[in-house]
């Protein structure tokens, strides 16, 4: 499984054609906000760009706010969606970490990105890539002892 | 989405109440350029001055706006300041993506605000805010304030705003749009302080249909594809506009000191590729442009001992650099990026004022106006003189500076030195080329370069025959009018070519101006010509200064017959032209 990373948001000109691809080809209509990635500016257009987008969490914490079933947690990160469960609820936005997850004006349908990669090919200058899902397994600490309590204080056990 | 009619906004600030109404249709107006001429004709006050409270500020896009790449450009319309007369002028940023995410297809703006206001608007928003704290600041820090307004919409939305410029009424005050986009000539930011409108915000805040099927996607991607795996584009993305310094130097057309040179080896110092190497700090890009034309330049400062710096980003194109470089004779590219930063807060027109500044230089130096009228010392080469002279024309800091700001042909007229203003119905655009561009751009709509090709004809023609030359012009003039319906850049107008652009309209649900292209794009010209006409233009009121006829290019001296004669048949046909519609 592959997903979709803003690898190289630093080359970012902001011109919004990997928003305008999701929302043509994936969701079939013409916006900037009903789009599996966003492109927002950060302070203003003297500031630069920065992508909303999925980080393929796993697990993914929409997938277990959603109370219908309608987002699943997606192999290898991210969430697949069916919109034939969804009750636009909203909880999948709430739980999101990153903001990745806009709820349409219209009627409040989540929009989150299903790292199909369609929008690569219209980044001007490779901002995005579709990626092999990285290692995140967490790194090994070495061990020690739990410390024991401050003089004074008590020592609580359950 | 078959044939639908364009849905506008129009919005009355002495009401502070805005209505969303149908209006026309792709299939008469075409849009944009139609559009707008179209909106004017309703909204429009033929009979009353720039100022009046009625006249319609609007904004148009077109059919194909936020439907294919490059189609991302705004017409502005409205009546302009500077010359008095119905004007539009052009500009890009995300405006034209934001208007059609909105659900517009034009906002109209008329009235005037009890006090200093911005606008917000969007497919679900429609408010009238008092900004009176944001008077006389200046046009980019109020961006910063303006960011408040449409909160969470930030990348998805569009800034306009005036700097003091516009305020203060200055006949060649621009709309600043998204910090590095404007509509920069004949004044349109003078029409919104004349409204006391400080700024509209324009949020893209909803979703709207597009065509089914697959050919429109593949179109689409045709399009793209072309945009970005030719080389088509190569030219506006790398050095960008401002690869034309060297060229136009070389061939001695590229205007010096008040035009009175056209070429020196000062060039070096501001050209496209020492601005690259020295001082390019990233590129930018429309929003629906996957070119990335917009070359922010890097501006470090030391502004107190022991290296204390700020830095400033400044956008530069070619008419920026000949405008306030080459013109007012500095060879420092960080030079001329000050004092484009200093025109840049003013909120001024960078062309206009970086020509009217130089023919100040030359009317201080032939002893026409003296130190204490210009209050700052103006001397070629020197940038520091030229910053103050950008903060006097955007304050109106007195009498001179208020006649200099409403262009430099009116102040020749008022202190002497008509003759050598830099004046082609507003000041020059950066192109001493020859007797067919002086004609094109003094008698031209919309007196700019962007009307039609006369500087390249100029390049190419090998002969003098006058017939052929205006021949070119009207031609080429429609031709460029079909693009700024649609409304696309300029830039892809090879890419966008008649055939292509009827593509488009098929596979977005409008055959019936896809089949009448040719002859809409006439009607609109036409009608452009028409409502000049009817706000006081004649094409033989237009003076032609005597500098321009001194002009020395690469093909020697301008050749004042052969000039004649481009004008005479240039007049008949702009006549001809506005004639073609019924009375």
């Amino acid at each position: 499984m592959k997903i979709l990373q803003a690898v190289h948001m630093e080359r970012c000109i902001g011109c919004h054609s990997c928003s305008l691809a999701c929302a043509r080809l994936v969701h079939k209509m013409l916006s900037w906000d009903n789009a599996g990635i966003r492109i927002k500016s950060s302070g203003g257009m003297s500031t630069g760009f920065e992508a909303q987008l999925c980080v393929a969490c796993d697990p993914a914490p929409c997938a277990r706010a959603c109370p219908t079933g309608a987002m699943v947690q997606r192999k290898g990160g991210g969430v697949k969606y069916d919109a034939s469960l969804c009750i636009r609820c909203g909880e999948c936005a709430r739980a999101c970490p990153v903001d990745a997850i806009h709820l349409g004006s219209e009627d409040g349908s989540p929009y989150v990105c299903i790292h199909c990669g369609r929008c690569v090919g219209f980044c001007p200058h490779s901002c995005l890539a579709l990626n092999d899902v990285p290692e995140r397994r967490p790194a090994v600490l070495p061990e020690f002892p739990d410390p024991a309590p401050a003089p004074g204080e008590k020592e609580v056990r359950e | 989405m078959n044939g639908r009619p364009f849905t506008i906004l129009h919005y009355d600030l002495t009401a502070g109440r805005g209505m969303r109404r149908e209006f026309s249709a792709p299939e008469e107006s075409l849009g944009g350029s139609g559009l707008a001429a179209a909106l004017y004709r309703e909204y429009g006050l033929p009979g009353e001055p720039p100022f009046h409270p009625g006249q319609p500020v609007i904004f148009a896009v077109g059919p194909l706006t936020g439907y294919f790449p490059l189609m991302s450009k705004t017409v502005c319309a409205f009546r302009s300041p500077y010359t008095g007369e119905y004007a539009e002028s052009h500009a890009g940023g995300r405006l034209a993506m934001s208007l059609r995410m909105a659900g517009y297809d034009a906002l109209v703006i008329t009235g005037r605000a009890k006090s200093l206001s911005v606008l917000v608007v969007g497919g679900r928003h429609m408010e009238l805010h008092d900004v009176h704290y944001l008077a006389g600041s200046d046009a980019l820090s109020v961006g910063k304030h303006l960011r408040r307004f449409g909160h969470g919409a930030s990348g998805h939305r569009s800034t306009l705003r005036i700097g003091p410029a516009g305020e203060n009424l200055v006949e060649t005050a621009c709309i600043n749009v998204d910090t590095y986009r404007h509509f920069g000539r004949l004044g349109s930011g003078a029409a919104l302080g004349a409204k006391r409108l400080k700024a509209v915000v324009v949020l893209g805040d909803s979703a709207q249909p597009i065509p089914e099927g697959k050919d429109y996607p593949k179109l689409f991607k045709d399009i793209h594809a072309k945009l970005t795996t030719t080389d088509m584009m190569d030219k506006y993305h790398n050095l960008g506009t401002p690869e034309n310094l060297l060229v136009l130097n070389h061939i001695k057309a590229l205007p010096w000191r008040n035009l009175q040179q056209t070429t020196d080896p000062g060039v070096e110092g501001i050209s496209g590729e020492r601005f690259a190497e020295q001082l390019l700090l990233r590129k930018a890009a429309c929003s629906g442009c996957p070119v990335g034309c917009i070359h922010i330049g890097l501006l470090r400062e030391m502004f107190a001992a022991k290296n204390d710096y700020l830095y400033r980003q400044v956008a530069y194109d070619y008419e920026p650099l000949f405008s306030c470089g080459s013109m007012l004779g500095l060879t420092q590219a960080s030079d001329v990026l000050a004092v484009m930063d200093e025109c840049e807060r003013q909120g001024l027109d960078v062309m206009s004022s970086g020509v009217a500044l130089a023919w100040a230089v030359e009317a201080l130096a032939k002893g026409l106006v003296s130190e204490e009228q210009t209050l700052a010392p103006l001397r070629f080469g020197d940038a520091a003189g030229f910053r103050q002279g950008m903060v006097h024309l955007g304050q109106r800091s007195n009498e001179f500076w208020r006649v200099l700001g409403s262009g430099a042909l009116k102040a020749g007229d008022a202190y002497g030195g008509a003759d050598f203003a830099c004046v082609l119905g507003q000041e020059m655009a950066g192109y001493a080329t020859g007797e067919v561009f002086f004609v094109a751009e003094a008698l031209g709509f919309r007196h700019s370069h962007l009307d039609s090709g006369g500087y390249s004809y100029d390049q190419k023609a090998k002969d003098k025959d006058a017939a052929k030359a205006v021949e070119f012009l009207v031609k080429d003039e429609r031709q460029r009018v079909m693009v700024t319906c649609m409304v696309a850049c300029l830039f892809a107008r090879g890419v966008y070519t008649p055939e292509l652009v009827q593509e488009a309209l098929r596979v977005t649900g409008h055959p019936e101006a896809a089949d009448n292209l040719d002859a809409l794009s006439g009607e609109v010209q036409a009608w452009r010509w028409r409502l000049k006409f009817d706000t006081g233009y004649h094409p033989d009121r237009v003076r032609i200064p005597q500098r321009f006829l001194e002009v020395e290019t690469w093909k020697g001296r301008m050749d004042p017959v052969f000039l004649g004669d481009v004008r005479a048949r240039y007049t008949k046909a702009i006549l001809a032209m506005a004639a073609r519609l019924p009375e």
